[in-house]
């Protein structure tokens, strides 16, 4: 047995050639290391600027006058409160924006779409998932491969289809118009793999416990999977209604009756326009502005509620609209 | 087990197979089979037989005769998709590199990570007509950009130049497009395992080698995604048209400058022209288009991609 040495001499390596030792190189690393957290901080607050600069100049311009705007400048002069409540009060109320009609028409078909599709999700996910029948791989194949093909393809013969079927009039009624909004968006393939893949991580001995003891599929499907599945279900429903909020070209296409608009195709086409002169009527971008803060807005409070729910689905591999 | 569940797995299928057959599977193969019918009369479902005059028509090949003088339509060809093609081979490259960029610092730090992840991601969840909107005041004549830098262009306005107009196109896709492109990456990125990186510190790598030798190769699937989601979706632009423009073209609507593949499909369908016949044809076009451009992109990555 030896003893243990004791070792307390300190060692300065010496870069041959160069004047440097390690005392310095460590010092210079962490010099560089700053100025490049310096850097990357300066790129992404100018970035993050790009990014914002839309969103403050639309809330900014619903708080100005007409003459402000048109100046093109960033910053208000005159008081903000009262061109915030006269721009407002102006575009809410305008003929061709009734804003309180238009939330009520989008959301009666967001939140029909997104509730009856979500449960055909379900029950589409989970045959796809648990049970076992022939044809069971091919026919999801080819479930998948339709999310290749461009929504153009169906949309053509899904306007002639409905329009055969006198849903696409001009004197469309409203419950005629909801159904066309609604009825072609109820099935959502990559809603039904995202969902099956989160059915498929919940463990099989759960299943086979739950066939033990009596249950039927029905049963384990809502007592047990769905409410496992909870965090796909929120992120599914939030994104679905995200997407029936932000509805833009099949409505356009489709319905033909303004009553029934929902609000992104009348904040397209909304006049909001002020009489300035007797008979002349100009476009009022402020109002406009206001209007366009009134169709983002809810979005935002969502976004803000569910923020974790949206990012995680998202980041899963999500797609738009 | 398995014989007992067969038709009760069909009845759980039901509902999505009926709508799927209603609304995806009837309308594809009739929206196929439409482009190939002359004189298609969609109420009463007559037709001329098989021809392939609608592809010439729309593609300006075939001449349409109207009393008697043979007109030949080149709005597809000269505008849709020529417009279309730059819009993807513009805004695709340099999103993705922004996102990429922006994904890799926000990667890197630690305080406020949180606070710009989610600035990045907010126009995802807002209206791209409304934001398009905004864009387009922001861009008028008299607006915020050119009081800025002092300037009196007219970028988007009817009569403006068809190459402002697109360009601003540009800047605003780019816009809508970044958040989910970062998102996707930086899920990449925070999957990416720490060993590599303490590795290649040891050997001395610089920051560049390390992000080409090491971050890139193993972001390669997420890249291939993202690379094959976003040109099929630049190839369907038209959102983003209408919020910034809302028309499709610059001076004249007898030259529909603005026009995309999409908007090209929407406005034959629409009240308007009525043409479904040459609705459906530009419709397989942009099928076939996204067809070959996602296998090529399949099969040119394929020696590429590390899984």
């Amino acid at each position: 047995m030896t003893n243990p040495v004791n070792v307390t001499t300190t060692l300065t390596l010496r870069i041959p050639g160069k004047k440097r030792n390690v005392e310095d190189t460590k010092k210079r690393d962490k010099v560089f290391k700053i100025i490049g957290l310096i850097v990357t901080y300066v790129l992404l607050v100018l970035f993050a600027l790009l990014i914002l600069v839309p969103f403050y100049y639309m809330i900014v311009a619903s708080m100005m006058t007409e003459d402000e705007v048109r100046e093109g400048i960033l910053f208000p002069t005159t008081d903000i409160f009262s061109n915030l409540v006269d721009n407002y009060s102006r575009t809410i109320n305008n003929p061709s924006f009734q804003y309180f009609d238009l939330v009520l028409n989008t959301l009666i078909v967001a939140l029909s779409t997104t509730c009856f599709g979500l449960i055909i999700t379900i029950l589409t996910a989970f045959a796809f998932s648990r049970l076992q029948f022939k044809g069971r791989d091919l026919l999801f194949t080819i479930f998948l491969a339709t999310m290749m093909i461009p929504g153009e393809m169906m949309v053509i013969t899904n306007y002639t289809t409905m329009s055969n079927l006198n849903l696409i009039t001009l004197n469309q009624s409203r419950m005629e118009a909801y159904l066309v909004m609604i009825l072609p968006f109820l099935v959502s393939v990559f809603y039904i793999y995202l969902l099956r893949q989160t059915f498929k991580q919940i463990p099989n001995e759960l299943y086979l416990a739950a066939k033990v003891d009596g249950k039927s599929d029905w049963s384990y499907l809502w007592k047990v999977m769905v409410p496992l599945a909870s965090p796909t279900l929120i992120t599914i429903f939030i994104l679905n209604l995200i997407g029936g909020w932000n509805a833009y070209v099949w409505p356009k296409t489709a319905v033909l009756n303004s009553d029934y608009y929902p609000i992104s195709v009348a904040l397209r086409s909304a006049a909001l326009q002020k009489e300035v002169m007797p008979d002349v009527y100009e476009t009022q971008s402020s109002w406009q502005m206001a209007a366009t803060v009134l169709t983002v807005l809810p979005l935002l409070i969502l976004f803000i509620i569910f923020r974790k729910y949206i990012m995680r689905g998202v980041g899963r591999a999500g797609i738009k609209g | 087990m398995e014989t007992k569940n067969n038709w009760k797995a069909w009845l759980y299928l039901a509902p999505a197979l009926i709508l799927m057959a209603l609304f995806t599977f009837y309308p594809l193969i009739n929206t196929l089979l439409v482009s190939f019918l002359k004189n298609y009369n969609y109420v009463s479902g007559a037709s001329e037989g098989f021809t392939f005059e609608n592809f010439g028509i729309v593609l300006g090949i075939t001449p349409i005769q109207t009393g008697g003088t043979p007109v030949y339509v080149t709005n597809f060809i000269r505008y849709a998709l020529p417009n279309t093609l730059i819009i993807t081979f513009v805004t695709v490259p340099i999103s993705i590199i922004l996102a990429l960029f922006i994904a890799i610092l926000i990667n890197s730090i630690k305080v406020l990570r949180g606070l710009f992840q989610t600035i990045f991601f907010l126009p995802y969840v807002t209206n791209v007509i409304a934001v398009g909107m905004v864009f387009s005041l922001i861009f008028s004549t008299s607006g915020v950009f050119n009081s800025l830098f002092n300037l009196r262009i007219d970028w988007i306005g009817y009569g403006s130049n068809r190459v402002t107009a697109l360009f601003i196109l540009c800047i605003y896709i780019i816009w809508t497009q970044l958040p989910y492109k970062i998102l996707i990456f930086l899920s990449g990125l925070q999957g990416i395992d720490k060993q590599y990186y303490d590795a290649a510190k040891l050997d001395g790598a610089s920051k560049l080698k390390t992000t080409f030798k090491i971050t890139m190769p193993l972001l390669s699937p997420q890249i291939l995604y993202i690379m094959i989601t976003s040109f099929i979706s630049a190839f369907k632009e038209y959102n983003a048209v209408v919020g910034l423009f809302n028309r499709s073209y610059t001076g004249s609507p007898n030259t529909p400058d603005l026009y995309t593949v999409v908007y090209y499909i929407y406005d034959q369908l629409g009240t308007n022209n009525n043409n479904v016949s040459y609705a459906s044809a530009g419709a397989v076009v942009l099928f076939a288009i996204i067809l070959v451009f996602t296998l090529l992109q399949m099969w040119a990555s394929k020696k590429r991609v590390h899984y």
